[in-house]
């Protein structure tokens, strides 16, 4: 199998999975326990708090563990929305092609009287930080954009809208869940103030994520209890976890050059080879974006039917169309950057990882190619485009 | 769990009856490219029965496989019968749809309605 589907999830490293089974079998102590076994979990969570605060510039106490990406949205964004109400300020910037663990969040808010703006993504999938100046207001609490996006790969320049949010007194959350250990993060040379991670989608453990708040961020609770994480987040630790967090992101961390420097050449080597599909697109920018991030709409076909084809050859991927979601329309993330519904339910995201070779690339383009034409060859859409009935969209 | 019963696996690798009547005595097309799933029946009948059926469809892998099943339903069957075929008998010969699929299987039996209609209106 060629799984090329990294932005769902990845394959634990090795040294994540041995750091797990290590923690679990001898290091089952509460690190809230006073006598040694307890504090031996103690430290093993430290020393993870310390090596993840290292990578992305933060400090250890500036590290809240959380069970994954979206817990750490929803408390960033919860958060945020707290302090600002207590000064009447409720209006939060964020954009339209966010992950749903932002937007559903923000929607709360929008119930309980919060007004939020969206702002365009544009066709390249490119937020503009002008954009972000001109939206912020004086009762502006919160600025929320996404790293990387999840769908279609496009990287924001995060620096020039921390700097923007930095100049005018307004809280930056970025969720940074598919950039963590694929790119290089400092949360203080990029004025992030919120950044939410998440360990499986740098070869670590399901279940297990982070929250960086810059020290004097008041954070709020979603879950109360005991007082662990300095209180803001009750529960044992899930330590065998986060200690495998912990080493998967050091050694992702310290194998980006390597990483980046092999998967983008056969990136761009699948986005040229699927370039040759007659009305076929990339989605987003092709060159602010991320390593192993190919997205393409197709004309004249339906996303799902795509999937199955290509699972059949032995090749695990993704698609924006309706029918792999459930509901009745394709990816908003599709939508937002101006694809019509039409061309967004034939969406092909294909998240590559290390460990892929030109020969699968290679592989990956015969085989879209094949059962692009194949599905085509049946569709009335197409048959109709073909004879002239409507004209081509892409 | 797989997503799909075998039956509809099949159908979908393994379409039968795809493909145009050039000189069709019906012809029905129902959906739109919005909602992704077009389905286009086409039905030559002769002394009251479906002699053949081919349809052509974008969609997903039920959408397919639920056009297939369909016009396995009525190719051979006299017009009457055909008419008489519902989405469950579809959804049923397929082993059954995931309940959000359910549609498809709809969508097939609107189409063999709107050949049947065109037939009529011909006539």
């Amino acid at each position: 199998m060629i799984y090329a589907d990294n932005a769902a999830t990845t394959a634990m490293s090795e040294a994540a999975i041995s750091r797990m089974t290590e923690l679990i079998r001898d290091t089952y102590g509460n690190p809230s326990s006073l006598y040694s076994f307890g504090q031996k979990a103690k430290e093993v969570l430290e020393q993870a708090r310390e090596d993840v605060a290292a990578v992305i510039g933060a400090e250890p106490r500036e590290i809240l563990f959380t069970s994954g990406g979206s817990e750490a949205d929803n408390q960033a964004i919860i958060s945020a929305a707290r302090i600002g109400e207590k000064s009447g300020k409720k209006h939060i910037v964020s954009s339209a092609f966010e992950h749903h663990a932002v937007l559903h969040t923000l929607n709360k808010l929008a119930k309980e009287g919060f007004e939020i703006t969206l702002l365009d993504v544009h066709e390249d999938g490119i937020i503009r930080p002008e954009e972000v100046d001109k939206s912020i207001r004086n009762d502006t609490c919160l600025v929320t954009i996404m790293y990387a996006n999840n769908e279609i790969g496009t990287i924001q320049d995060i620096k020039a809208i921390g700097a923007v949010c930095k100049a005018r007194g307004v809280l930056f959350h970025t969720d940074a869940v598919q950039a963590v250990g694929h790119l290089k993060i400092d949360v203080k040379e990029e004025n992030i103030d919120l950044l939410s991670a998440s360990a499986h989608k740098f070869h670590g453990p399901k279940g297990v994520g982070f929250l960086y708040a810059r020290k004097g961020i008041r954070l709020t609770n979603l879950i109360e209890g005991g007082a662990q994480e300095k209180g803001k987040r009750a529960g044992t630790e899930n330590v065998p976890g986060i200690a495998a967090m912990a080493a998967a992101l050091k050694e992702a961390y310290a194998a980006i050059d390597v990483n980046t420097a092999h998967l983008v050449p056969i990136r761009d080597r699948i986005i040229a080879g699927l370039g040759e599909i007659p009305h076929s697109a990339l989605n987003g920018d092709a060159a602010s974006r991320l390593p192993g991030n190919i997205n393409y709409c197709f004309e004249g076909i339906e996303g799902e039917s795509l999937l199955l084809l290509l699972d059949d050859k032995g090749i695990a991927a993704s698609s924006g169309s309706a029918c792999t979601s459930g509901s009745l329309d394709p990816s908003h993330v599709l939508l937002a950057i101006g694809r019509v519904h039409d061309v967004a339910h034939g969406s092909l995201r294909l998240s590559i990882g290390e460990d892929i070779t030109e020969e699968d690339a290679d592989y990956i383009i015969s085989s879209v190619k094949e059962v692009v034409e194949y599905l085509r060859g049946f569709s009335p859409v197409w048959r109709d485009l073909v004879a002239g009935k409507g004209s081509f969209i892409l | 769990m797989a997503l799909y019963s075998e039956k509809v696996m099949d159908h979908f690798r393994h379409p039968r009856n795809v493909g145009v009547i050039e000189d069709a005595d019906g012809v029905g097309e129902v959906g739109n490219a919005k909602c992704g799933d077009i389905m286009k029946m086409y039905l030559k009948i002769e002394d009251g029965i479906v002699v053949d059926v081919k349809f052509e469809t974008f969609g997903c892998g039920s959408a397919i496989a639920s056009s297939s099943m369909a016009t396995e339903l009525i190719k051979g069957k006299p017009v009457e019968e055909a008419r008489k075929l519902t989405n469950k008998a579809v959804a049923e010969a397929l082993d059954g749809l995931p309940d959000y699929k359910m549609h498809c299987s709809v969508l097939a039996q609107e189409a063999i309605e709107a050949a049947l209609e065109d037939y009529e209106s011909k006539k």
